[in-house]
């Protein structure tokens, strides 16, 4: 039976927030921008008088103001947008349980069972857009398609508050002429790739030799290739099983440069001690730690590798980190964020092998340590206790991860796995 | 957890209110205090839904009341509740 996919995007969605917030700027070109001060001073979102002047997200604010002086730019305010995405997401849910979100203003619904309830995909599409309009007061653009990719693909289309259909009947007439670059996963790399062997739209990636693309892409080019066509399968994650966590992770773009390793030390003692107190909270123990480092050319790597032992307690998480920095990183360029995060979860009650060479004893000392910080911190605040090398610098310690909620966007599979 | 920003908007006026709360959940607002002090009798809530209000900038349940002979909307947002300033614009 062919599914009936929508793809929902709230245009714009951070601007049109403090839009509708705010009605004295409604007018006006607008960008909600990170902190300057803390370095995060680039452009995250912004309205369609901002998109005129060329205005594009990830500039930075310098750049932003060049291109439109007039331009009105707020902070943001990611509460609110979290309610507002809570509140489509409740929206979805009245037509499907299946319900992915990709970021905070995405989403996919297959609502292939409720046709039969609510009327066809498009119907659904322009109630659940009217919907939006009247109850969050932003807009949003809905893509109808038979899978996921063109769906998406859809949403893209038309903006702001419009349905686009895609369907197996026509996506060569409406997808096949979009521009390469614009199917999901094709990032700059690759685009340019695809350039230098002829291939610009769509349609040219879905009549390439699939054998051809896996040859020179690996096995992401036969994978392009099947979206290219239609033939993605991926399933819409249900709600509920989205939430179950894969990984706990925390990165940041430090106030200044990370000069060398005591820095460094200092920024992944503060990481792996947020990533151990929230996999405690949740419950779990990490087998493997990952790091992310990106230097000030925004240069960017990951390397991974395996805990001793499945484990939950900083020290742990943290000697780990810096071991796998010490051994990648050859101080090319100074460090503008780094990010550490525990993967390969198991629950923190299960069963463990003990090993004859470690000092059981001191592991449970520090389990106790931890908890211990734990319950300090909740009762009287996270800077109330904390390591004595976070001192050395006052402006990387006083940074905390744990509460200063980074927002990333879902990967589209789950753990970065191929379909 | 970040606290949320509030925004300010002169059309924008939250008011206090006196509701009925029932013991299966939900209210029934009852009485509206403007900011000038007086007290407004809710006659009949016509209709409940959520909305956004773009005049006033915000979104909440909104609530059609009958005050007097006038329909007005009283929007619940979390714990506060606001009204739209009449007249302007």
């Amino acid at each position: 039976m062919e599914r009936v996919i929508l793809h929902s995007d709230l245009n714009n969605f951070y601007a049109s927030v403090e839009c509708l917030h705010r009605p004295e700027i409604r007018n006006k070109a607008v960008a909600v921008c990170g902190d300057p001060a803390a370095r995060h001073g680039i452009v995250l979102a912004k309205n369609y008088l901002a998109k005129e002047s060329g205005i594009q997200t990830g500039e930075v604010i310098w750049q932003a103001q060049q291109k439109c002086p007039e331009l009105v730019v707020v902070p943001p305010n990611y509460p609110l947008y979290l309610k507002f995405s809570r509140l489509a997401r409740s929206i979805y849910a009245s037509y499907t349980d299946q319900v992915e979100a990709f970021g905070l203003d995405e989403a996919w619904l297959d609502v292939t069972g409720s046709t039969h309830i609510f009327g066809s995909g498009i119907e659904m599409a322009d109630e659940i857009r009217e919907r939006i309009k009247l109850e969050l007061g932003v807009s949003a653009s809905v893509g109808v398609s038979y899978n996921k990719i063109f769906a998406k693909l859809g949403s893209d289309m038309k903006k702001p508050d419009a349905t686009t259909i895609i369907s197996k009947d026509n996506f060569k007439q409406t997808a096949w002429p979009l521009p390469a670059s614009d199917l999901l996963y094709v990032g700059r790399a690759t685009c340019r790739k695809f350039a230098r062997w002829g291939i610009s739209t769509i349609g040219d990636i879905a009549e390439s030799d699939p054998l051809v693309l896996k040859a020179r892409l690996g096995k992401w080019g036969e994978v392009l290739w099947s979206f290219a066509n239609g033939y993605d399968r991926s399933p819409v994650v249900a709600m509920g099983e989205e939430s179950i966590i894969k990984s706990v992770g925390n990165s940041i773009t430090t106030p200044r440069d990370l000069e060398n390793n005591e820095d460094v030390l200092l920024i992944i003692y503060a990481l792996s001690e947020s990533v151990a107190a929230r996999l405690r909270e949740h419950g779990f123990k990490c087998r493997t730690v990952h790091i992310h480092v990106r230097d000030k050319n925004l240069f960017t790597f990951g390397v991974q590798g395996k805990l001793l032992r499945p484990g939950n307690i900083s020290n742990d998480i943290a000697e780990k980190a810096m071991a796998l920095f010490r051994s990648h990183y050859s101080w090319a360029h100074p460090i503008r964020s780094i990010g550490v995060r525990g993967c390969d979860l198991i629950a923190a009650d299960s069963h463990e092998q003990l090993s004859l060479f470690t000092d059981e004893e001191k592991r449970i000392k520090q389990e106790k340590i931890e908890a211990t910080l734990d319950t300090l911190r909740c009762r009287f605040g996270h800077f109330s206790v904390q390591r004595a090398v976070l001192l050395k610098d006052r402006e990387l310690g006083s940074i905390n991860p744990k509460e200063e909620h980074i927002i990333h966007p879902l990967a589209f599979f789950k753990g970065g796995k191929l379909p | 957890m970040m606290e949320e920003k509030h925004y300010c908007n002169p059309d924008k006026i939250y008011v206090s209110v006196k509701a009925v709360f029932y013991p299966d959940g939900g209210c029934k607002p009852t009485a509206v205090i403007w900011e000038d002090g007086r007290e407004y009798e809710i006659n009949r809530v016509t209709d409940i839904r959520r909305a956004a209000s773009l005049k006033a900038g915000g979104i909440g349940i909104r609530y059609t009341c009958r005050v007097g002979n006038r329909e007005v909307y009283l929007f619940l947002e979390e714990d506060r509740w606001f009204m739209e300033r009449k007249g302007t614009g």
